[in-house]
């Protein structure tokens, strides 16, 4: 929060069939569908969330993440923020307000690693889903599938990443929770935080540039992400590997895939931050381990299979 | 549901495939390896094979992975594709991705001293 930037605010994913998708995220993952607009994408939230939306699909021919957005505290924020990324040398985009519905001005920027990012301060306040402001109930009854509470995160792949940690850190104000260093002292994963949460948002290299890895939804207990894990199987959903615990940042997981085959997570735990801890480091040759903390060997397809 | 006869001419494997059921998903079922398995939803083309003989019906297929002139050449993504008569498939050649190769090289080039 060094510089303003809260939290990751929303995600627009593209999708094959919007129809499939729009039932994999609410049905199985259990975000709440909020609104769909005149392009026909479809607006989600996980029901802790204050905001209108957080997850945004588009139908079209090519999966993959369009942008992820990070909402900062207010406009003077924004305004400072966007001049930071100009004098950094980044091309912004002016998003007029309502490209999104009930959000404010966006302002766009693409990172070396070939990923679309937008800050923005405004979204309309809709409230947690199905609780009250004033004397809430613990949660809201009529919750789908895995009752997912947040989108937590994402992880993408690109290269150039000593750029992309430059931009995060030094203009956005983000600090580096976590990496893996290889032998001759590169950065090949990222995990970057602008809160005591161990990602916000983390990038592994890749040479292509602009891919999506997963994004991320978090559930409270062990036993939600094992009842994730049923679901899944009662459903029969792509799974990819889990239920299990990273070596880096330590949470408990799964992953399964989108009916488009972007690739999704639910997590519950994790360590914590604060701006004055130094990244933890996994070194490469223990990299098995630290992505999967049982197996403890590498895992094709997690580091290969992406949208 | 009619069942078709799936060869890899690649491996020389064999197995069934119902009409309603994708190649990938079937090859799977029998615990067969002779395509590797990703999404299993045509977003991530690692399942890329060419149809070199037979009739197949097919999903929606990421277009980065299947543009039109590699669809042209039989080139489909397993995990999409239904067969309406035996088929004949070939692998396509996976590129290797650079995580792997430097974490592989990582693993080789460190080194402990055994105790
Ligand atoms: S397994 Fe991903 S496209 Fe078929
Ligand atoms: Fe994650």
């Amino acid at each position: 929060m060094k510089k303003g930037v809260m939290r990751p605010g929303h995600v627009q994913i593209r999708v094959l069939d919007m129809k499939e998708a729009v039932e994999h995220y609410t049905d199985l993952v259990g975000l709440i569908e909020t609104d769909r607009d005149d392009q026909g994408r479809v607006y989600l939230k996980a029901w802790t969330e204050v905001d209108k939306f957080s997850v945004v699909l588009r139908e079209t021919d090519q999966p993959g993440c369009d942008f992820m957005g990070f909402k900062v505290l207010d406009e003077d924020t924004l305004v400072s923020l966007t001049q930071g990324l100009k004098d950094f040398g980044l091309e912004v985009e002016e998003i007029p307000a309502e490209e999104l519905k009930g959000c404010g001005r966006r302002v766009r920027f693409t990172v070396a690693s070939g990923h679309a990012f937008e800050l923005y301060a405004d979204k309309e306040y809709t409230g947690k889903w199905g609780v009250t402001e004033v004397n809430p109930e613990a949660w809201p009854r009529g919750l789908s599938g895995m009752k997912a509470t947040r989108f937590d995160h994402a992880l993408f792949y690109g290269p150039n990443l000593p750029e992309v940690l430059d931009v995060f850190t030094n203009v956005l104000g983000f600090h580096l929770a976590e990496q893996v260093m290889d032998p001759d002292g590169n950065r090949i994963a990222q995990f970057l935080t602008a809160s005591m949460k161990e990602h916000d948002i983390a990038f592994i290299h890749s040479d292509e540039p602009g891919q999506l890895h997963h994004t991320s939804y978090y559930l409270e207990t062990w036993d939600d992400v094992l009842r994730a894990a049923d679901l899944i199987s009662m459903t029969d959903t792509s799974i990819d590997i889990g239920p299990t615990r990273h070596g880096l940042t330590h949470g408990k997981t799964i992953y399964f895939f989108d009916p488009s085959g972007n690739r999704c997570e639910v997590f519950c735990g994790g360590d914590y931050t604060y701006p004055d801890h130094k990244p933890v480091t996994w070194t490469a040759d223990e990299l098995g381990k630290a992505i999967f903390y049982h197996d403890r060997v590498l895992n094709e397809r997690f580091l290969t299979v992406l949208t | 549901m009619p069942a078709y006869q799936v060869f890899n001419r690649t491996t020389g494997d064999s197995f069934t495939c119902n009409g309603d059921q994708s190649v990938l998903k079937a090859m799977e079922l029998v615990g067969k390896k002779c395509v590797p398995v990703g999404c299993r939803g045509g977003g991530c083309g690692f399942c890329k094979i060419r149809v070199v003989e037979g009739d197949f019906e097919c999903g929606k297929m990421s277009k980065a992975h299947v543009p039109p002139e590699a669809l042209a050449q039989g080139e489909v993504l397993a995990c999409r594709i239904y067969p309406q008569a035996d088929l004949t498939i070939e692998c396509v050649p996976q590129p290797v991705d650079a995580i792997v190769e430097q974490a592989t090289r990582a693993k080789q080039t460190t080194t402990r001293p055994m105790r």
